[in-house]
């Protein structure tokens, strides 16, 4: 007989096993994350998330009989009251057991409707970005800026008092006390005492005396290695050790700009916020702390909540300098270039009064593509100007993004054509800097 | 004592282990396959459910879809794990889990490496059907062979077929012909040598030649017929007869058809192997009380699981409408014993060849060898068993709007119910029977099924549609299934696949 413990041995034996299921419901997966996607909140989109799928997309078939008509019988456990011929209602569901019929096949496949994965979040946003080729492309894009922080990096002997490390110089100090022999205050104490003692008595006896002289001699020496050897000496203290280090800024904040003018419908919204959500889940890959800022205009612009941002209808006319202002406004109140990736993404019509549009084009050109990482204009369908392609907004964007490459501009005009334009907006990016190298 | 409270080390286990040998072996005198004991986490106990309890499998995605499964169950708390898993091999496994108490790890031992063991060992089914002594080694084989195909020809491809067969895989086994043990040594060694010869026949230049344009003129030329029909192991006909698979798919579906055949007997036999082990730790559990080798504390918590274990609720309580097969298989198991010693009238007039025989020990071990659950119900089932547990039968005939209660524990009852329930473990009337009937071989070379059956009575039509598309895929061609009424030789439904 073996007694073997196996719990030592290599876990996850059934990674692969589970990456291969994943894979093979791989598309049933992914439109079940595009759901949870969208009818979560942006917010909550990019947590870890247990999505169901169809039961029948992981369905192993066998041949197996069904029972759905003649006669079958079967045997129950627990009668308490029945006797032969009575009668029981046949229970909702078929009936009321599976004695006779079905084999064993169908107890795997039937019960089931839908089946539960729990996937972590960067499996999450794997299967989310996966047909959009994304990671790969847009991590050469996003530039990362750096800053310099202290960090811990131990200790060391010298440094300022304030980041004296107590607890490991008290640590020092008591092995060097304890290796040098340095006596004990209170062995001092107790000797001067007793020579005290033996001082007071008047006759003082001749081995009293030795033992005063003996008392005295240790006093002097006990005292003299107290004063060589200090309590804390300068070898005894720590100081905790910071060296700069270059850090990427792991945050980011992202302006969404939204026109939510009359001309402005629930359906363009719509896809307005698609678009959002998706930049939003994409970035929140790759920053740590990601901030959003919802800017809403009409004529005037303000700053709101995402529910207001979404739901909150306005109506009014179109003036997009106003929320590019405002978006200034802030940047430089809360969201510093030297500390903050910033990226905005604007889904308008395209409409916007004539007279604003030089405003735009100055304020795009001179103050916000030099310091943004990434604009993304959406134009989403309704007013014949995006047929004509020459919508006001779009005329004035169109000129500044031949040669600004951050600015990137598209037309959307259908809910379905959301994923192509944002991996477009990407992949653009990346075959131009191919043709520049 | 062999040890006292809770906790457990593997020199208790040791003690217990072999305290419990010695009951086992020279007071009840089974018969084991040597032990192996193995004590695993609740991690590593979700991956013996997924790979149904052997230690070695090949990877295949509805591995990972039972895992996933299985975790999710556990994780929301919906499902506990078992407190061991034992495997039908030589050496016998038994996977104890580390949470166990001490008094949980000595009846689990007396369960699994002991109730089970005997009666893997003992069982004739087991004996006819099994070859423990190479599983081990056999599933190694397919794994690494597996593994070697999917390294060759891509993981694709490999599922492809592991798909299909498994699809196939209640069509793998010689019901009916007889069924000779698997010599599984044999079958690692040979899938080696043609491994090696093809290695030794490999020509790169053969790669160069131009493909035929026709299949004509293939392994099976036109002429040839396919002997040995109508064939019920479906699996077993295509590894020797579908004109398209190439070597390596043949192989991985004798994999897949082996393995099956390898768990056939399992269900078959699941009331009394669960019975004889709770009998079985029971006993001993008892006995080493008795000994004074377990504490009054060990003992109460061996009958609070023991009872946990084997209650059976009442049909209308929850947990499902069957049989809890511990329940049942105990329930009987005792009352085998209880004839043997203390008959009633009753029991001499049922049991007459064995109750008030004074043997219980060889009479529970001659049914544990010779029967399997349908036989064993239809022999020994008792009238007090029927009445302890209450059972009564329905008659669900789907023309009428309710069910009829027609039998009950009474002296009319009995004979009834034990024919049903003896019924509902019949392997034979639970498979479906699906036979290869014909395959016109110089024409358009469709495989034809036959389903016989009864009305109402037919094959669930989505799966059996999936399945036959997992045949062709397989067969290569087109292939129809029709059900007939067995009585009759009618129509009653067709399916077709290509």
């Amino acid at each position: 007989m073996d007694i073997i413990d196996r719990r030592p041995n290599p876990h996850g034996k059934n990674t692969e096993n589970r990456r291969r299921v994943l894979a093979r419901a791989r598309d049933a997966v992914q439109s079940a994350v595009r759901t949870a996607v969208a009818q979560g909140r942006i917010r909550d989109s990019a947590q870890g998330n247990t999505v169901s799928i169809p039961a029948d997309v992981l369905h192993e078939p066998s041949f197996h009989r069904t029972f759905e008509q003649g006669v079958r019988q079967f045997v129950l456990p627990g009668n308490r009251e029945f006797i032969p011929g009575d009668r029981l209602r046949r229970p909702p569901g078929g009936a009321g057991g599976q004695g006779g019929g079905e084999g064993d096949a169908s107890a795997e496949g039937g019960g089931e409707d839908s089946y539960r994965f729990i996937l972590s979040r960067d499996e999450f946003l794997d299967l989310f970005f996966d047909d959009l080729e994304l990671p790969d492309l847009v991590r050469r894009e996003i530039a990362v800026a750096t800053t310099t922080a202290n960090q811990r990096a131990g200790l060391s002997s010298e440094g300022s008092p304030s980041q004296v490390d107590l607890g490991r110089t008290m640590r020092h100090s008591i092995a060097r006390r304890i290796g040098l022999k340095r006596p004990k205050p209170e062995r001092l104490r107790e000797i001067e005492a007793e020579i005290e003692e033996l001082e007071a008595k008047k006759p003082l006896l001749p081995e009293a005396y030795e033992r005063l002289q003996l008392l005295r001699d240790e006093r002097s020496a006990l005292s003299q290695r107290l004063g060589r050897i200090p309590w804390v000496d300068p070898v005894d203290l720590r100081y905790r050790r910071f060296t700069p280090t270059p850090k990427p800024t792991t945050q980011a904040v992202m302006f969404c700009i939204m026109d939510v003018s009359g001309s402005m419908t629930e359906k363009m919204k719509e896809l307005g916020k698609q678009f959002f959500l998706l930049l939003h889940v994409f970035l929140e890959r790759r920053y740590e702390k990601l901030d959003i800022v919802f800017i809403r205009h009409a004529e005037t612009a303000e700053e709101v909540d995402e529910e207001t941002f979404f739901t909150d209808p306005r109506t009014g006319g179109t003036v997009v300098s106003t929320a590019l202002e405002l978006m200034i406004d802030i940047q430089k109140a809360r969201y510093p270039v030297s500390q903050w990736n910033i990226y905005a993404a604007q889904a308008s019509d395209g409409d916007n009064i004539a007279s604003d549009t030089p405003i735009v084009a100055s304020q795009m050109a001179e103050r916000i593509l030099p310091i943004i990482q990434y604009f993304a204009y959406i134009e989403v369908a309704g007013s014949g100007a995006i047929i004509r392609n020459d919508s006001d907004l779009w005329r004035c964007y169109r000129g500044l993004a031949e040669t600004h490459a951050q600015l990137a501009i598209r037309q959307v005009r259908d809910r379905r054509e959301i994923f192509p334009v944002f991996r477009d907006l990407f992949a653009r990016r990346e075959a131009e800097q191919l043709r520049g190298a | 004592m062999l040890y006292t409270g809770t906790d457990w080390n593997f020199s208790i286990l040791r003690n217990c282990f072999h305290a419990i040998e010695e009951i086992a072996h020279n007071e009840l005198g089974l018969e084991t396959f040597p032990n192996r004991i193995e004590v695993i986490t609740s991690e590593q106990m979700l991956d013996v459910y997924t790979s149904h309890g052997m230690p070695i499998s090949y990877p295949h995605w509805s591995a990972g879809k039972r895992f996933v499964g299985h975790e999710n169950s556990y994780k929301r708390g919906l499902m506990g794990l078992a407190y061991e898993v034992v495997i039908n091999s030589s050496p016998c496994i038994s996977y104890l889990m580390e949470e166990n108490t001490a008094t949980m790890q000595a009846l689990v031992i007396a369960h699994a490496a002991f109730g089970h063991n005997h009666f893997f060992r003992n069982n004739r089914l087991f004996r006819e059907w099994t070859d423990p002594t190479q599983i081990l080694n056999y599933l190694e084989f397919a794994r690494s062979y597996i593994a070697k195909c999917e390294e060759r020809h891509g993981i694709r491809a490999v599922e492809r077929i592991l798909d299909a067969a498994h699809a196939l895989q209640g069509q793998g086994v010689d019901r009916h012909t007889g069924n000779k043990r698997l010599d599984l040594k044999h079958e690692s060694d040979r899938a080696r040598e043609r491994r090696a010869y093809e290695d030794s026949q490999y020509n790169d230049l053969w790669r160069t030649l131009p493909d035929r344009e026709t299949d004509a003129g293939d392994v099976n030329s036109s002429d040839t017929p396919i002997g040995g029909l109508p064939e019920e192991n479906i699996l077993y006909f295509l590894e020797k007869n579908a004109p398209r698979l190439e070597p390596w798919e043949r192989e991985i579906i004798r994999i897949v058809r082996l393995t099956a055949q390898y768990f056939y007997p399992q269900p078959q036999v699941k009331v009394m192997n669960e019975g004889c082990a709770t009998w079985t730790h029971n006993v001993i559990m008892h006995r080493l009380h008795r000994k004074g080798l377990i504490d009054d504390a060990a003992i109460m918590e061996a009958i609070h699981s023991t009872t946990n274990v084997i209650t059976q609720r009442g049909f209308d309580e929850g947990g499902g409408p069957g049989f809890n097969p511990y329940a049942l298989g105990l329930a009987m198991m005792n009352d085998i014993a209880r004839m043997c010693e203390n008959p009633t009238e009753e029991d001499r007039a049922w049991f007459p060849d064995f109750a008030g025989n004074g043997d219980p020990l060889g009479t529970l071990k001659h049914a544990w060898a010779e029967y399997r659950d349908e036989s064993f119900i239809q022999q020994f089932l008792s009238p007090k068993v029927i009445r302890d547990l209450r059972l009564f039968r329905l008659t669900d005939d789907a023309a009428q709007p309710y069910l009829l209660v027609d039998a009950i524990h009474n002296e009319a009852g009995y004979r009834d119910i034990r024919r049903s329930v003896a019924a509902s473990y019949d392997p034979g009337s639970l498979a479906e029977e699906i036979e290869i009937v014909g395959v016109d071989l110089s024409g358009d070379r469709v495989l034809k099924l036959e389903h016989r059956t009864r009305p109402g009575h037919l094959l669930h039509a989505t799966d059996a549609r999936l399945t036959l598309g997992h045949l062709a895929e397989l067969w290569g061609y087109g292939v129809a299934l029709k059900e007939i009424d067995s009585q009759n030789g009618k129509e009653l439904a067709s399916y077709h696949a290509a």
